[in-house]
């Protein structure tokens, strides 16, 4: 018993040390510039005169538009032909499925830093170099989620489907209205890990683009620390707002994150 | 659609069969989706071969140089420096994060009392963006009276360490935040995990009277093996393509003192993006390929052998 015990407060213990990096940035970007020094995790006067700064002029809330814009469309497009094409490569029956597969799941191998370069030539051509759509191109399929759905529309029965065909829904209408309800799980993972990659996602936006009104919130942070330099509170404060979308998400949906995180990670 | 169902919309549609107008179905879903990685996934992968073998600044024609830069490569120290960092992050990254990872989730199994909240303790730097905590470890590390680990250091009477401004401790220093953000997906894989293992199993073996130790040497471990060969080849991947952490951490002086810390995608980053060497750069990104390729086909191998 006393075994036990010591065991559950060394495991606490060690959650709260993970937790000492977000705690002191919170605390410090509610603190004056003369306090940052004071390693007290409570401000001695908490004031959110760094947040009125850092918001002001309005870079943070574009940037923060931006991504957010961003990661709900490539999310969108992840979670429409992501699951079409899983479906199609599960419930249909035609000559060069498996080579489709196959093809799809061998991009897995390809990493995206060996990509950037031909991306950027690509974009450069079309003119897609710091634009929006430059920025989501890349991502608006994945092998990663086409794998993931596939494998959950194999545990769809077949009876459903026929019998949606015996009712004469077309196979759009099937997909669609039949089949993509049954999975909903697997969606809701597909879409949490989708966002939060691209909510996060670094050296894509910083490579395609140039003007600071298109950044992304990683990339738009980035440049702000190096122009505050030593102004510590800051660049906490804009490290918080970075993060506190994701936490505040995770805080309501914690269940079906954690789930969604384990489905997608042992699935795909 | 509605009007080619009831077979008055055309000839060609109305003459097929249900299996046929399925296969029409098929390729229909997946035109769009084939042109994708088409265009965005195997023609940029064979570009990026192509542009490996040219000299190339952008602005004028790729001259072909053949595996000239793959030569370059092979004489540039900076190459096996980088090349080295890039390991290291990987050889003591994976065995440390999985250690970590393994002995948390194996005792927070046990746990009942709170468990959901602990299990959310180690889990929530998962959903921080790595640009966003590098500057706050890089906060941490900064000199006394600035730095939290300094300032600690000092009050215990401990001498302050150089962290980032030092070439040995720079590298471990932009690992850290690294290790400490994947650490959280770990557990909650390995939780799921353990969770997968029949209590039978531990029942019969208490009941033969088996010790804790073997029990987790004979029974859990082995069970766990997809599971473990998951996690070392998904972050060994991530940790081969660090990238964030150190372009943050260090970007005054891109790469640490002396490319101390820098790994290879920055290189490749700095190489196309900052000289507009194309050629170099894609050749380095081949580098890339081939490693992770090793570590993939490992991780079949190994499965097969399962």
């Amino acid at each position: 018993m006393a075994k036990r015990m010591v065991t559950w407060l060394l495991l606490l213990t060690g959650g709260l040390v993970m937790l000492t990096p977000l705690l002191y940035m919170f605390s410090t970007s509610l603190k004056d510039a003369s306090d940052v020094y004071d390693l007290r995790l409570i401000p001695a006067a908490p004031t959110l005169d760094n947040y009125v700064k850092v918001l002001s002029d309005g870079r943070f809330l574009r940037w923060f538009a931006n991504s957010i814009g961003i990661a709900t469309v490539v999310t969108i497009s992840n979670v429409f032909f992501d699951s079409l094409v899983g479906y199609t490569l599960a419930k249909f029956r035609f000559r060069g499925r498996y080579l489709v597969f196959i093809a799809i799941l061998s991009t897995l191998m390809i990493p995206t830093e060996m990509l950037v370069i031909p991306w950027y030539v690509m974009a450069r051509n079309f003119g897609w170099l710091d634009t929006y759509w430059g920025i989501m191109f890349p991502g608006m399929m994945t092998a990663f989620g086409t794998f993931l759905m596939k494998q959950f529309f194999e545990t769809v029965p077949n009876d459903f489907l026929e019998a949606a065909r015996v009712d004469g829904l077309n196979e759009f209408a099937i997909f669609w209205r039949v089949a993509m309800p049954l999975v909903t799980p697997a969606l809701s993972a597909l879409a949490i890990f989708t966002f939060l990659g691209n909510w996060t996602a670094f050296i894509w936006p910083l490579i395609v683009t140039t003007s600071k009104e298109l950044y992304t919130l990683p990339v738009g942070l980035s440049s702000f620390a190096v122009e505050q330099a030593i102004q510590w509170e800051l660049i906490m404060t804009g490290a918080a707002l970075a993060t506190l979308p994701t936490l505040a998400v995770f805080l309501v949906l914690q269940r079906y994150i954690v789930r969604g995180v384990v489905l997608a990670g042992l699935k795909g | 659609m509605q009007l080619a169902d009831d077979g008055s919309g055309g000839r060609f549609w109305g003459g097929l069969g249900l299996r046929q107008k399925q296969v029409v179905w098929a390729w229909a879903f997946l035109a769009v989706p084939i042109l994708f990685y088409a265009l965005v996934r195997f023609y940029p992968t064979a570009e990026a071969f192509y542009i490996a073998t040219t000299n190339w600044n952008l602005l004028t024609k790729p001259a072909f140089v053949g595996l000239a830069n793959f030569e370059r490569l092979w004489d540039d120290p900076v190459f096996w420096k980088v090349f080295r960092n890039t390991v290291l992050y990987l050889a003591i990254g994976t065995p440390v994060s999985l250690l970590l990872s393994f002995t948390i989730a194996y005792h927070l199994d046990r746990v009942r009392f709170m468990h959901g909240f602990i299990r959310a303790l180690y889990f929530l730097p998962f959903l921080t963006t790595a640009a966003a905590m590098a500057w706050v470890w890089r906060w941490f590390y900064q000199p006394v009276p600035i730095g939290f680990f300094n300032d600690v250091l000092v009050a215990f009477g401990l001498p302050q360490q150089p962290f980032l401004r030092s070439t040995t401790q720079a590298l471990p220093a932009v690992l850290a935040p690294a290790i400490w953000a994947g650490l959280g997906f770990q557990v909650v894989i390995f939780l799921a995990g353990l969770r997968a293992i029949p209590t039978t199993y531990y029942e019969a073996a208490r009941i033969d009277g088996v010790g804790n130790l073997t029990i987790l040497r004979r029974i859990t471990l082995p069970l766990l093996k997809p599971t473990i060969i998951f996690l070392v080849v998904f972050s060994s991947i991530g940790f081969l393509r660090i990238f964030d952490q150190v372009y943050n951490m260090t970007s005054g002086d891109p790469g640490g003192p002396l490319n101390a810390t820098k790994p290879l995608v920055l290189m490749i980053y700095q190489t196309a993006f900052s000289s507009f060497q194309m050629g170099y750069a894609a050749a380095l990104t081949v580098v890339l390929f081939l490693v992770l390729l090793a570590v993939s086909l490992m991780q079949l191998r190994l499965l097969r052998d399962r």
